[in-house]
């Protein structure tokens, strides 16, 4: 949790460069501290480390999966951290899914930038 | 005091008796028989003289003087036929195992049960009163010894049912009688210690008769002589010793003739001298040793008859009871006991014989067969012996229980011999159904009934109804005046036949109906198949072979087991076992469980069930078990054509059938197959749905942000349209690689197949890819060789294929230090081409992964490598379809070469080179 109450921290997860490198953009010009994970493992890593607010996973990387992430985060105590869950997979069967492991938001690409800012705000805005 | 000792006696007699009865068959069952002798032979025949001998012969006396004899003589001259007729019997019975007089007449005309149930009841019906006569002889002479004044006997009527000796003797004999003859069953339904015992009872009598007639004679009288004198000093005596008195030559015919018949025809007479017999040689002893009895019990009749009436006077003693009141009166109670313990043994003897003969033909001629035919359940038991003994113990209670009604009804009045003369008319009735089935092959069993059922219902109209008016239960108006005043119908006098005496009357009539109704018949219709052959082994027995021959021509099946089974539910299965055991032997039949049994078999199996439940049910029985079926041939060649009409059908449908179950395991095969392809399906959808979105996410990010931030820095900006226009070219790669592949698997692309020149194809190539290498630093060289014979290709495809590898070669290759070579042979018909690189290799489990689509080798630190993920599936689909092989051959740490071989044209085809043909 930030010390500061208005400097969030959003870790973005991802293994295509440039998506990540359209969400840092998207997420530092909303004011909030980024970090970077390109995979499942380092993602875990990463959150022990940066302690994020929020979380921007894509669901489908090499290794472990983002849905694994999800919901080893969960099972490990993470229950306040908010992600959203981010693929291009969109049959309902993943949704429901994504919503099983655990995840606030499930949000399908090519998804609209100003949207995927209104929700994270929405959601670092409602969280203590 | 005096009746308690002869309580005593009585029963200690009882018991020497029963005692001799059970020595006789302890030894009967260890093989060593006591009977074996023509000496008890006869003198078990012996058990014809009872208490009507021992005592009613003397009361007939007394008033007919020799009118007691014809009952002597007539055995004593049937004896001289025995010879013929008796051996005959013999045979037969031995043959068929025939156990019962029932049973003799049933078999004889076709197995007839109806026949076998009449005889029965005849027999028991007609018994009846000789069983009470027995009952009367024994009470009446224990009132006398008890209360030796000599009284008018009181009228049996009055005495109470429960005070009554008569009830105790008949409960007592019954006892004795089922504790005598129904212990077990044997199949042959011998009876060898009551054999025994009989034959000692035998002695018993004479000698007590014997010992009463000269005391009489010589110590109360003075001799023979002297008591023959002083009988003809008195004329009502004298007149005794005339042949009127007797009865003249009518009565004496017909009683010569009665006593003849029974002598045979009793039931008693008929298991002793028939079932008992255990050698036919026996016979010879009996003929002169019988008739030398009938002598010797005899000669005292008429002494102590006249000593009794010259004792007593007249009417004041029972003529009947003189052999008991004669040493009673002489103060000699010892010598009375005697007698009286003599007169016990022979009633006694009668009735053991008679009840347990009796309860035989009723348990197998009578209760058998309606049990066999309505009683299926209770059939089915497997223990049947229990059942029969229980019947046969019934009966014996019930007919001695009737004999007590008989005389509580009319036992008081009549003599002895009277009612004992009535039993023998009963009998009688048999003859002509026995005698002339023994020697009229023409006899038939209509005849046989019809006879048998007249003569019994004229017997008992002529007989023992009329008695029931002595006892006063029927008005004497019906004797006098015929029922309902009809004179012509009065039963001593049948259509005015008066002057008879009643037996004789009843005699005459029955005899003629019998005899006229079984001849008239017996020759209106001929004898059924079954009555003929019966007939036929019976009449012509002695003059046939031995057993064997006489299996009929049968063709049915059983299996030995199940008759051993069978035979197991009378005998025992140790008795089963034991008597096919002991066939088996004898003939040298399989007697194994599971063989089919032989026609012999069959018919020895009936005849020993036939021991222990007649014949006519023992063939009803072995019939279940056997079916029996005639065939012909016509027959056989329908149920040879049947079957093998059925096999054929059976074939096509086994044919049929396999055909079905291949086709549905195909079927089977190719729904998986097909769900597989759904699945692959469903995977390469949203495989490649997420392959498109992804630069589209890109591309629609950057968009967005490039338009929502214009104070964006000219680097950024830059840098970000870039990103959009390579996720644009990266898409429109993927699409078109996606619909490549499709093309290619489908089938839907066009291929321009002509004759291509490997090697300068390849130099094509890496000038195409040139600039990649210099990009990233990586040497390519080139080791193409001498000149390859052309291949027959498309040669777009093949650049395509070539560009492939080279650019995976850079791709994975180390920058600088990276080499690429580029090599070109020939090779088993086939021109090879190799693409070398010296980077990390693949791993074995990876080697087919990078085969499938969108999948990549390896991971790399800089992420995703660029690429589609689709460049080797499409290759290797070119090249396959080109018909040569894409491969791979790698280590890791080791670097990687992919090779490809595409086949030599052959000089037919490269000269038809040139057309453009399109798949």
């Amino acid at each position: 949790m930030a010390d500061d109450v208005s400097t969030r921290r959003v870790l973005i997860v991802d293994d295509e460069p440039n998506i990540v490198m359209s969400l840092e953009f998207l997420m530092r010009k909303s004011g909030f501290e980024t970090s970077v994970a390109r995979d499942g493992d380092a993602a875990l890593a990463e959150v022990e480390r940066f302690r994020p607010d929020l979380l921007l996973l894509d669901a489908m990387m090499p290794h472990r999966d983002g849905f694994e992430v999800c919901q080893q985060l969960r099972a490990a105590g993470w229950g306040d951290l908010k992600i959203i869950m981010l693929t291009a997979k969109g049959r309902e069967t993943e949704i429901a899914k994504g919503l099983a492991v655990g995840a606030d938001a499930y949000v399908t690409k090519p998804f609209s930038t100003r949207d995927l800012v209104d929700r994270v705000t929405a959601l670092l805005a409602g969280g203590g | 005091m005096w009746g308690t000792w002869i309580v005593v006696a009585s029963v200690a007699y009882l018991g020497l008796l029963f005692a001799i009865a059970y020595y006789g068959d302890r030894r009967a069952d260890r093989g060593r028989s006591i009977i074996s002798n023509g000496y008890v032979y006869a003198l078990s025949l012996c058990v014809y003289a009872t208490s009507w001998t021992y005592y009613g012969s003397v009361g007939r006396a007394a008033s007919t003087g020799l009118g007691f004899l014809p009952i002597y003589l007539g055995p004593t001259v049937m004896v001289a036929l025995w010879w013929l007729v008796l051996r005959k019997i013999l045979r037969i019975c031995k043959q068929n195992r025939i156990t019962s007089l029932s049973d003799f007449v049933s078999s004889r005309y076709g197995n007839s049960t109806l026949l076998g149930g009449l005889v029965t009841v005849i027999a028991v019906v007609g018994i009846v009163p000789y069983i009470s006569l027995q009952l009367k002889a024994i009470s009446t002479t224990f009132n006398i010894m008890r209360s030796p004044e000599p009284t008018a006997a009181a009228s049996a009527q009055d005495v109470p049912l429960l005070q009554d000796t008569a009830l105790y003797v008949a409960l007592l004999l019954a006892a004795f009688t089922i504790l005598f003859g129904t212990r077990h069953l044997d199949a042959a339904e011998r009876h060898e210690g009551m054999v025994a015992a009989i034959a000692f009872e035998s002695v018993v009598k004479l000698v007590a008769f014997l010992a009463i007639g000269c005391y009489v004679t010589f110590v109360l009288f003075p001799g023979l002589d002297g008591l023959l004198d002083q009988a003809a000093a008195r004329p009502d005596l004298a007149r005794l010793f005339t042949f009127e008195a007797a009865g003249g030559y009518t009565t004496w015919l017909w009683l010569t003739i009665l006593s003849m018949l029974a002598i045979l025809l009793l039931p008693r007479q008929w298991q002793v001298t028939v079932v008992e017999n255990v050698d036919e040689r026996h016979v010879k002893k009996a003929m002169w040793l019988f008739p030398l009895y009938m002598l010797l019990i005899n000669v005292f009749v008429l002494p102590i008859a006249v000593a009794g009436l010259l004792t007593f006077g007249d009417g004041g003693t029972d003529a009947d009871a003189f052999l008991l009141a004669l040493p009673l009166a002489a103060e000699q109670p010892a010598l009375a006991l005697l007698v009286f313990i003599g007169g016990l043994s022979a009633a006694t003897g009668m009735v053991i014989v008679e009840t347990i003969a009796l309860a035989t033909m009723v348990s197998n001629s009578l209760v058998m067969p309606i049990l066999l035919r309505w009683g299926g359940a209770l059939v089915r038991r497997q223990r049947l012996g229990g059942l029969i003994l229980g019947i046969r113990r019934t009966t014996i209670v019930l007919v001695l229980l009737l004999g007590f009604v008989y005389f509580r009804l009319a036992g008081d009045a009549l003599a002895l011999v009277s009612i004992g003369l009535i039993s023998f008319a009963a009998v009688a009735q048999f003859a002509p159904a026995i005698l002339g089935g023994l020697f009229w092959k023409g006899a038939t069993r209509r005849g046989a009934i019809a006879g048998l059922v007249a003569g019994f219902a004229v017997w008992f109209y002529t007989l023992p109804l009329p008695s029931l008016v002595h006892a006063g239960w029927l008005s004497p108006a019906f004797v006098a005046d015929g029922p309902f005043g009809l004179g012509i119908l009065a039963p001593y006098a049948l259509f005015g036949l008066a002057g008879l005496d009643t037996v004789s009357h009843s005699m005459l009539w029955s005899m003629l109906v019998n005899i006229g109704l079984f001849v008239c018949l017996s020759l209106a219709a001929r004898p059924d198949p079954a009555e003929h052959f019966q007939a036929a082994v019976f009449v012509d027995v002695l003059t046939r072979p031995r057993e064997g021959a006489d299996a009929r021509l049968w063709r049915g099946t059983a299996a030995v087991g199940e008759l051993q089974g069978l035979l197991g539910r009378f005998l025992g299965r140790e008795g089963a076992r034991e008597a096919l055991t002991a066939y088996g032997a004898r003939t040298g039949a399989d007697i194994s469980p599971g063989a089919d049994a032989h026609a012999n078999l069959v018919h020895h199996v009936e005849t020993l069930l036939g021991g222990a439940v007649g014949s006519t049910s023992a063939r009803f029985m072995v019939a279940s078990v056997v079916d029996e079926e005639p065939l012909g041939v016509r027959e056989v060649m329908e149920i040879l054509d049947e079957t093998s009409q059925v096999l054929a059908y059976s074939r096509a449908l086994e044919h049929k059938s396999a055909e079905l179950e291949a086709a549905t395991a195909q079927l089977r095969e190719a729904n998986v197959r097909l769900q597989e392809l759904d699945r692959l399906k469903d995977d390469f959808v949203s495989t490649i749905t997420h392959e498109l979105r992804t630069p589209l996410t890109s591309i629609r990010a950057f968009a967005e942000i490039l338009l929502d931030n214009p104070d964006l820095d000219g680097q950024q900006r830059e840098s970000y349209l870039r990103v959009v226009v390579e996720e644009t070219e990266r898409l429109t790669r993927l699409i078109n690689a996606v619909l490549d592949l499709a093309k290619l698997e489908s089938g839907g692309s066009q291929w321009r197949l002509e004759t291509v020149d490997v090697r300068q194809l390849l130099e094509t190539s890496s000038q195409a890819t040139a600039q990649l290498f210099r990009d990233r630093q990586v040497t390519l060289e080139l080791e193409l060789g001498e000149a390859v014979p052309a291949v027959k290709a498309d040669r777009d495809r093949v650049v395509q294929v070539v560009v492939n590898l080279l650019s995976n070669a850079v791709k994975f290759s180390n920058p600088i230090t990276g080499r690429v070579r580029l090599g070109l042979q020939v090779e088993d018909g086939a021109v090879r081409v190799d693409v070398q690189d010296n980077g990390p290799g693949i791993a074995v489990a990876d080697q087919g992964i990078i085969f499938e689509k969108f999948r990549q080798g390896g991971d790399t630190d800089s992420g995703r490598p660029a690429g589609t993920g689709l460049g080797l599936p499409i290759s290797r689909e070119i090249i396959v379809h080109l018909g040569g092989r894409l491969w791979v051959d790698s280590e890791p740490g080791r670097g990687a070469t992919f090779s490809f071989t595409l086949p030599v044209a052959d000089e037919r085809s490269a000269a038809a080179m040139g057309a453009e043909t399109e798949c």
